[in-house]
């Protein structure tokens, strides 16, 4: 099923979606398995697998230091890929890759978009990667049945983001806010006025991200946005209460 | 056709949508300045009276004598205003802040140089002003952090990564991305992404279209050769664009050697063969990485060379051969920089000395009737401590000691 589809199935049974996020390697591919299978468990419809990069310009001090723990502790690009193959195995939600071009661009880019699409991966969200760089390896993904989900910030104009929304697939992702990813949002008018003129410019369904920590930030975008999505705080929360603390706040989010 | 910021298949400009419109506004202020004739005449204007352009060719002449080769020509960039050529690009980024009406800037900076000339044209512009620099550099660097501070700027020392340049970049980047509307972000060289290679570039191509005149004036002839040092590129780019187009003249970059190109402890991109392609910091050019695409620790004795990526417009001159590429290691500096100062009462900086060993090794089996231009990037003044060190200087650690107990609490 298409990836947009099977958005829209959820859709039917639910107000708004959880997509989670996680730092693959951090702590430990160990502990990575643990917090996908509570995430699961507790209802997440979508999950995004950062693959590390050692230079993650559009993340914050939390998702930096993840990345750059998981990079000295050795870990290869080879094995993200190979746990996200064991993992899309075991669970049937969709998941994606995030990370930045230079990890796929290393690789190969068409080893890596064939291995991506055996292991089952639906889509990537590669921030580092605008349409001007990327609309050949956009196509390439589609030719593959996967897709590059596209990112509206508030700074895009109604004219960007309906140029953006025709090289996305299955949903948008709006940066909530101006900066890096970790810091608190306000979901206020002005946030709003933001999310109905995101909503004007596509079809597709919107995820929100950046700063939603817990059941209020879900709260007040249920009835606005399709998805939120839970990044930082989960890393958070492991690091400071440990894994077993992931399944009831994922609970708690709605 | 070549795509719009690309030089062969290295540029282009790989940004985070947030910053889309940011960069629309740049490339627009950017292009509108170098269409209009007195953008640049008010840049010379501002360069000759508040900086020292055109700087002067020096002829070494005991140097020359020394080596008993070519004759060697130093382009006195320390002499700019602040001791090197970044104040030619940030004075330039500065009155485009001023068209584009923002009121703060920001910048990374490795050697210092970059920061203090930044800190320096925000202190004249009224524009407040926020300097990211590495840890390590911070430490390596002190005189120019403290000047960055009382010129009124804030310094952060950023602690990740590396704690070198490139975590410095990628801060700077973290900002502009969280407050753009009224901040410019002054990249100190020529990399990044479109237009900040290309801008660079220019506003540092009055060295060579300077010491092209004045070699021909001094010398009566073109250079056999030009040599630049090569961190970013800014000062290598700017003196090479004198050349270009005259074949006859080799143009020699020499990136920093560390430890020795098998040591794995460089800061080489092209000249060792441990660079390949990639994409980082908004950019696609020879990275110093890893086969899983991991940036590395890179290492130099001059915090301005100590990179992982390096101009996609010397890639590019690199890979058409226009651009021979050469590597000065730690300890070759250090010599560079003794003889300099001996025989021409010239304190090159640390970056600027990687170019002279290149020039010490040539210009001996060169005709006496060649001459040979040498970029002197910035003064060594910046260097003290890590010169001093070097040296293992008696005098200078006594200094230290009696300072240091001078301030030790409770005095
Ligand atoms: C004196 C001096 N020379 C050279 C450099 C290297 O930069 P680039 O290669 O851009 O000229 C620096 C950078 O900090 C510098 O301070």
């Amino acid at each position: 099923m298409k990836l947009g589809n099977e958005i829209q199935k959820a859709l039917e049974k639910k107000k708004i979606l959880l997509m989670t996020h996680l730092v693959l390697g951090y702590p430990s591919f160990d502990v990575n398995r643990r917090m996908i299978d509570q995430m699961v468990e507790n209802g997440v419809d979508l999950i995004e697998l950062q693959i590390p990069f050692s230079d993650p310009v559009a993340d914050g001090p939390t998702i930096l230091k993840a990345n750059q723990a998981a990079i000295s502790s050795g870990l290869k690009v080879m094995e993200c890929i190979d746990f996200a193959e064991e993992i899309i195995s075991t669970y049937s939600i969709p998941f994606l890759f995030m990370t930045y071009f230079n990890i796929m661009y290393k690789f190969g880019w068409d080893d890596f978009m064939d291995r991506a699409s055996a292991a089952g991966i639906r889509g990537f969200i590669v921030p580092d990667l605008p349409p001007e760089e990327g609309a050949d390896y956009f196509k390439k993904a589609r030719e593959r049945d996967m897709g590059f989900v596209q990112i509206f910030a508030p700074t895009s104009t109604e004219e960007r983001m309906r140029e953006l929304s025709s090289y996305s697939e299955g949903f948008i992702y709006c940066v909530a806010r101006k900066g890096v990813t970790g810091k608190k949002t306000d979901f206020d008018d002005k946030f709003n006025s933001y999310l109905s003129r995101c909503r004007q410019a596509t079809s597709l369904p919107l995820a929100v991200g950046f700063g939603i920590r817990g059941r209020e930030d879900v709260d007040s975008l249920s009835g606005k946005a399709e998805i939120a999505v839970i990044g930082t705080e989960t890393i958070r929360i492991v690091n400071e209460e440990g894994v077993d603390a992931v399944g009831p706040f994922i609970a708690g989010l709605r | 056709m070549t795509k719009k910021g690309y030089y062969g298949e290295w540029g282009g400009a790989f940004i985070p949508e947030v910053l889309y419109e940011t960069f629309k506004e740049l490339n627009l202020a950017y292009e509108q300045a170098r269409r209009d004739p007195l953008f640049w005449e008010e840049y010379v204007d501002l360069m000759s009276t508040y900086s020292c352009r055109p700087t002067p060719l020096t002829f070494a002449e005991n140097l020359s004598r020394h080596f008993g080769g070519a004759r060697i020509f130093i382009k006195r960039e320390d002499l700019n205003h602040t001791g090197a050529h970044k104040a030619n690009n940030v004075m330039g980024q500065g009155l485009l802040v001023k068209r584009m009406g923002k009121t703060r800037v920001i910048a990374e900076t490795g050697a210092g140089q970059h920061g203090v000339a930044t800190a320096t044209m925000a202190a004249k512009f009224g524009f407040e002003c926020t300097i990211y620099m590495g840890e390590e550099d911070v430490e390596r660097q002190r005189p120019n952090v403290f000047w960055m501070e009382k010129l009124g700027a804030k310094v952060v020392s950023v602690k990740d990564g590396s704690r070198t340049l490139k975590d410095a970049i990628n801060e700077s980047f973290r900002d502009w991305v969280t407050r753009m509307d009224d901040t410019h972000y002054v990249l100190g060289t020529v990399c990044g992404p479109h237009p900040f290679p290309s801008m660079v570039a220019w506003f540092q191509s009055i060295i060579g279209m300077e010491v092209r005149k004045q070699i021909v004036k001094s010398a009566g002839r073109l250079p056999s050769r030009v040599y630049a040092c090569v961190g970013g590129g800014s000062n290598a780019m700017g003196i090479f664009q004198g050349f270009l187009d005259d074949l006859e003249v080799e143009l020699v970059g020499v990136e920093a050697g560390g430890y020795g190109l098998d040591s794995g402890r460089h800061a080489s991109r092209l000249a060792s063969s441990d660079g390949s392609p990639g994409v980082a910091q908004g950019y696609m050019t020879m990275f110093l990485q890893n086969s899983d695409g991991q940036m590395l620790d890179t290492h130099s004795v001059a915090a301005g060379l100590d990179y992982i990526g390096v101009s996609p417009l010397l890639t590019d001159l690199a890979e058409r051969g226009r651009v021979r590429f050469e590597a000065a290691t730690d300890k070759e500096v250090m010599e560079a920089l003794d003889l300099t100062m001996k025989k021409e009462g010239i304190i090159p900086a640390l970056e600027s000395a990687h170019a002279l060993v290149q020039v010490f090794k040539e210009v001996g089996g060169l005709p006496p009737d060649d001459a040979i231009v040498i970029n002197m990037s910035g003064r060594g003044d910046k260097d003290i401590f890590t010169i001093a060190h070097a040296f293992d200087d008696p005098s200078w650690k006594e200094f230290i000691r009696n300072k240091g107990a001078e301030y030790e609490v409770g005095k």
